[in-house]
């Protein structure tokens, strides 16, 4: 063990003489965990919405009124021009078009149905998806109060409807902060880790150190457990400073115990560590390693399950996403911070990262050759 | 091949070949290299930039595997007893390779660490060496001059008391003072029994090795004493000045009974393809016989070899 020692003590002087690797740890989480889940807001407000009134009566009135009273919608024009109204969406002045026919509230009085037309401006696709949604919501609740209003019950009523009232289990209130946030600290340690591991070997390369290193006895495992091994305590230091960030700021204390986020995370660094060792003793240099650094995580944190769900992707791309290993990370983490999940519970994911380990660094070190 | 016997053989290469690809096409590094050095010399390795020198340490310091070739260092073979060979052999590459972000003495204890021993253990070896940067031992390596880097790259390499010392191209970029100390720190090393390998583009560094080999485009041309080696030099010289030197060039190249002349310092070196012939010499010219030196030996071999 003891050459291993030496090499620990030179890495981490080496670390602790480089200020941009001590801004990294500490000043990177500050701003990340406390920008991005603010700005990263999944609730949708001010959609534009252009209204086309063509019946003018008491009942367009009233719709148009509930949907501007709901906080989400922002009337942008209100007349009954559709050519008008095509033209503020192609400005980007409205995201949405809602058409109310002529004769709207005498066939719903007459005939008891009447059709409203709604247009979506769909370049920005969630905005467009969450609106229309919003939208008929609002229309369907108008159309229920509408009901009860005029059609007095002869009996109790005529047609069933099924009402669903909804509770949402593990986040009442729907706070989005709660499950971005953790899953935001995810993101964070493995951009750290990943972009700290892969530009290590190949900057001994760069400068030439490695034919020093290469020419001495030194263990081959020993070297590469001597480049894992401080960036894994890093790796655990910004998890820390995450964790406080999370209470201190968003006042997120998990469920579960964070003994049980911490043995997971141990293990998750072993993993990004070895992905981003790999990366380095295959490149030549660190233009190339943080190329391809940065393709990896770019596919790893968009497929990763934080910013689209993975139950909503085609099946190829869930396969794909068994070998991200981002994605373990936030469904523990979203279950040990708003489940009180315990180890037994996310064992199945334990299990896979400790392969996983054990494959990539296996892999880093039969890689690294000292010679060629 | 049987394990040679070690104690008078440090090196013995034999038929090696490498050679790399470059784009789609093969480029030969060294070709069919063949070498022995006894034990206990200083053995230069003189070529221009370019010549394979460089392939040729990291193959005998079992950094690079040649494509043919077989090669034995201090009775080990390089391919097979790698593991065994790098507790033995010192190696100073020619590119400053030390942690720049590290101390003098933390880059000595370090490397002593990797060989299982301690600058305390080996301190009496590079004594001399590191008396002369210990002012600075708590500086980092970055910041040291070129001729204290050069130092300190040589302590390290010596730290674990190699019986074979790999020096590429150790007085490249440092001045002429540093230079001189730094063979005189040679001399020394090679008294403590150590068998110094050393390669340099200075022809003049030749003469100050025991033996040497001239090496060109991956071919050795010749391996001899610096002494023996210029004998083999056996057309006149004289060394000519005059007040237009390049118009002395031009005219001199003309004639058919100059073998060849070159720039050599204030004068241009002649050589004459045969005795007692001399050439037609502008007025105010002078001209005297010299001694052939190591580069003069050197341009022959290149032309003769082309």
């Amino acid at each position: 063990m003891s050459p291993l020692r030496y090499i620990l003590e030179k890495e981490f002087k080496q670390i602790f003489r480089n200020p941009a690797i001590l801004k990294v740890i500490f000043i990177m989480p500050v701003i990340q965990l406390i920008m991005l889940p603010m700005a990263a807001d999944y609730e949708i407000k001010n959609i534009n919405i252009a209204v086309i009134d063509r019946d003018h009566s008491a009942v367009s009135n009233q719709l148009v009124q509930k949907i501007t009273a709901s906080n989400y919608f922002k009337l942008v024009s209100y007349d009954n021009d559709f050519d008008a109204a095509m033209e503020s969406i192609e400005n980007d002045k409205a995201d949405l078009i809602l058409e109310i026919p002529k004769n709207f509230e005498v066939n719903l009085y007459n005939e008891k149905e009447s059709k409203l037309f709604l247009a979506v401006n769909a370049i920005n696709g969630v905005k467009a998806n969450l609106g229309a949604a919003y939208l008929t919501n609002i229309v369907q609740a108008y159309n229920s109060d509408f009901r009860i209003e005029t059609l007095t019950p002869v009996r109790f009523n005529e047609i069933p409807i099924i009402e669903i009232s909804s509770s949402n289990w593990y986040n009442p209130k729907m706070n989005y902060k709660i499950f971005m946030v953790p899953g935001i600290l995810v993101l964070l340690i493995t951009i750290v880790g990943m972009n700290l591991s892969s530009i290590n070997i190949v900057r001994e390369k760069e400068m030439g150190t490695i034919e020093q290193i290469n020419v001495t006895p030194i263990k081959k495992a020993h070297f590469i457990l001597g480049k894992l091994i401080p960036f894994w305590v890093i790796g655990i230091v910004v998890i820390s400073v995450g964790f406080l960030i999370a209470w201190l700021v968003y006042g997120i204390i998990p469920l579960g115990s964070y003994f049980t986020l911490y043995v997971f995370a141990a293990i998750y660094l072993m993993v990004i560590l070895g992905i981003g060792l790999l990366i380095s003793s295959y490149s030549e240099n660190q233009q190339q390693a943080m190329l391809v650094t940065f393709f990896i995580m770019m596919i790893f944190v968009l497929m990763g399950g934080l910013y689209t769900s993975i139950d909503s992707m085609p099946i190829w791309a869930r396969w794909f996403t068994r070998l991200n290993p981002i994605s373990y990370f936030i469904e523990v983490m979203r279950m040990v911070v708003l489940k009180g999940s315990r180890i037994n519970d996310i064992a199945p994911q334990l299990l896979i990262m400790v392969i996983y380990a054990i494959f990539i660094n296996t892999w880093a070190v039969l890689s690294y050759h000292k010679r060629s | 091949m049987a394990k040679l016997n070690s104690s008078d053989i440090a090196i013995k290469v034999t038929a090696v070949n490498k050679s790399y690809i470059v784009g789609k096409k093969k480029t030969p590094a060294l070709e069919n290299i063949n070498l022995t050095i006894q034990a206990g010399t200083l053995f230069g390795l003189i070529g221009p930039d370019g010549s394979g020198k460089t392939s040729l340490f990291r193959i005998l310091t079992s950094l690079l595997l040649p494509d043919s070739g077989e090669i034995w260092v201090d009775g080990l073979n390089v391919i097979t007893e790698y593991k065994n060979l790098r507790k033995r052999i010192g190696y100073m590459p020619g590119k400053f390779s030390l942690y720049t972000d590290l101390t003098i003495k933390e880059n000595l204890d370090f490397f002593a660490s990797l060989f299982g021993t301690t600058f305390e253990e080996n301190y009496d070896l590079i004594k001399d060496l590191y008396v002369q940067i210990e002012p600075f031992k708590d500086r980092r390596a970055g910041q040291l001059s070129g001729g204290m880097k050069q130092k300190l790259a040589l302590c390290c390499a010596l730290i674990h008391r190699p019986t074979i010392l790999f020096l590429d191209e150790p007085t490249t970029g440092v001045d002429a003072v540093s230079r001189k100390e730094f063979w005189e720190i040679l001399q020394s090393l090679k008294k403590e029994g150590i068998t110094i390998l050393v390669s340099t583009p200075y022809m003049d560094e030749a003469t100050l090795c025991d033996q040497v080999a001239l090496i060109q485009e991956g071919k050795i041309l010749d391996v001899d004493t610096p002494a023996q080696m210029v004998n083999k030099f056996t057309n006149p010289i004289y060394a000519v000045k005059g007040a237009n030197m390049l118009l002395l060039l031009r005219e001199l190249e003309k004639d058919p009974s100059v073998e060849r002349i070159y720039p050599f310092g204030e004068h241009h070196h002649l050589v004459m393809k045969e005795k007692d012939v001399l050439p037609v010499l502008p007025l105010g010219v002078t001209i005297n016989k010299i001694k052939p030196n190591i580069e003069d030996l050197f341009i022959h071999l290149m032309q003769h070899h082309e």
